[in-house]
């Protein structure tokens, strides 16, 4: 079959992608979400907190995803669950299959919005035996919230993202004692309001700069061993303490999902770690897009979905058959800058840029640069790594840029 | 008695300094509008916290559905009312919004479902 645009993936992105698509006009749109129903992520995160800037109220994530999948379905868009797409090709060919058999769909323009993964524990490396009852946050959201299962009586925590945090809470809520969060760094990774209204509020402590050195027990979790760490993240010899525990549960990080990206052989950015895209949203194969967490990992979904809605934008001009600016001005994440999206830009249009600071700071400036020159600046009264900043750069600051653009936050 | 807040409201997370006396607010420095002060001072007098946990649901397609409350509670009830929930059971369909308990231990706030869950047949 052939369609204008294909969406892979039914959470906050593509949902927001399709709706925002058929706001443009496109009317031949489809939509693959490999889960029985569309929302995503959203499904599970029954906490509220969402849709602040795009609904202008503080939502639970269902409520959040029947929002946009209302939306979606007002519009008539043509979607399909349960639906796994096994690779892209070049040619933008989509293969796919579904309780129907194989979908072959050639698209005028892909747009990727498959999400991002949690790290486990092979990505951290934690030494020790390997008994069950080591979960990912997100695993043990899931048990609790879309399946009624509790996974454990007693857990500690490892890393403080927010699914770390809320899990604290959520667990503490169902009775599970929470012995502590234990965060490598030296400043919490999650929101500061989860931090006060997940931890503080149940007296479940934070401990920064510790981290579990060692995993009990043979079938099932019986403890850890939990050790300080120096400067350089190194344990302490003779700082450790033992936890009993049933269960380990792990927020150490999120990383795009690039399992349908690698294989079509998209470029990949080492710092964000997702595909590489133009100001379009534009991956380097023309006609396939991406936005959302598949492309950087965001803090919030109100955030994925207005991507979405940029991506939609450029998106439909593709379609219609506007080649778009060509984008040769490299973007640098330079000094106070861990990442930067997009990584290239036309110098023709305004640029939207999301970043996330690489350290804490106050009252600090941030610059865009071409050959040593400030080109713009903005001033920005708190950063801090766990929140992303974001910036709109008007096109006349941009025109006289030739050579690469060097972003920095000092 | 001073005692130090982040701000919450906004992403400028304003270190606030709160000066309380007999639990009442004396004096907030640090904020940069308005909105913090506000919500300091309710943060000190009377925290008050909205939560989500599930329901059991007979006869649908999920065994549980996801629920919050309606406006937010002192934050000392959360437990009270999480054992008032605990005990209550829903009856497939449930519609999002969808009252589950009404006026909750009475605070003057009902638990409502935040999704729909179809009913199976049995």
């Amino acid at each position: 079959m052939e369609r204008d645009a294909v969406i892979i993936g039914g959470g906050p992105a593509g949902l927001a992608a399709a709706v925002a698509l058929h706001g443009k006009g496109i009317r031949s749109i489809i939509l693959l979400e490999r889960e029985a129903s569309l929302g995503g992520i959203l499904r599970q995160c029954i906490h509220d907190g969402f849709g602040i800037d795009r609904f202008k109220e503080s939502l639970t994530g269902p409520e959040y995803a029947s929002r946009l999948i209302h939306e979606a379905e007002e519009r008539g868009i043509e979607y399909r669950t349960s639906t796994t797409v096994l690779s892209i090709s070049s040619e933008r060919v989509v293969t796919a299959a579904g309780a129907d058999g194989m979908l072959h769909i050639h698209a005028k323009a892909v747009i990727l919005a498959v999400g991002c993964r949690e790290r486990d524990r092979g990505a951290i490396a934690i030494p020790g035996e390997r008994p069950a009852g080591v979960f990912t946050a997100g695993t043990a959201q899931a048990y609790i919230n879309l399946y009624n299962r509790l996974p454990c009586h007693e857990a500690v925590i490892l890393g403080s993202g927010d699914i770390g945090l809320i899990m604290a809470r959520r667990l503490t809520l169902e009775g599970v004692k929470v012995h502590g969060v234990f965060e490598i760094q030296d400043h919490p990774n999650g929101l500061e309001r989860n931090t006060i209204q997940c931890l503080d509020d149940y007296s479940i402590p934070l401990y920064l700069r510790h981290t579990i050195t060692d995993i009990h027990g043979s079938g099932r979790v019986e403890g850890v061993t939990v050790s300080k760490v120096d400067d350089r993240l190194v344990p302490i010899k003779g700082t450790e303490r033992e936890y009993r525990c049933d269960s380990v549960i792990l927020s150490v990080g999120l990383v795009p999902d690039n399992a349908l990206a690698l294989p079509l052989g998209l470029d990949v950015d080492g710092r964000t770690r997702g595909v590489s895209v133009d100001e379009n949203l534009m991956t380097s194969i023309p006609g396939i897009f991406s936005a959302g967490n598949c492309l950087h990992v965001h803090d919030l979904a109100d955030d994925a979905a207005l991507e979405a809605e940029r991506l939609a934008s450029s998106a439909a001009r593709w379609i219609n058959g506007d080649l778009l600016d060509s984008c040769a001005i490299p973007v640098i994440p330079g000094c106070g800058i861990a990442s930067i999206v997009p990584m290239r830009i036309s110098g023709k249009s305004d640029v939207f840029f999301t970043m996330r600071p690489s350290c804490a700071l106050r009252n600090a400036v941030l610059r865009v640069t071409a050959g040593g020159r400030t080109v713009w600046k903005k001033r920005i009264s708190r950063a801090l790594p766990q929140n992303m900043l974001s910036a709109e750069v008007p096109k006349e600051s941009l025109s006289s840029v030739s050579g690469p653009l060097e972003v920095t936050l000092s | 008695m001073k005692r130090s807040y982040t701000c919450v409201i906004c992403p400028n997370s304003c270190f606030l300094d709160v000066e309380i006396r007999e639990g009442n607010v004396i004096s907030v420095s640090g904020n940069q509008c308005g909105r913090g002060r506000e919500w300091v001072i309710g943060e000190v007098t009377d925290p008050r916290r909205n939560f989500a946990t599930s329901v059991k649901v007979r006869g649908g397609e999920m065994e549980t559905v996801s629920v919050r409350l309606s406006s937010p509670i002192p934050r000392a009830m959360i437990f009270p009312v999480m054992a008032e929930i605990r005990k209550a059971e829903a009856k497939a369909p449930v519609h999002i919004g969808d009252v589950i308990i009404s006026n909750v231990l009475s605070l003057g706030c009902d638990v409502i479902a935040t999704r729909d869950v179809a009913a199976v047949g049995m």
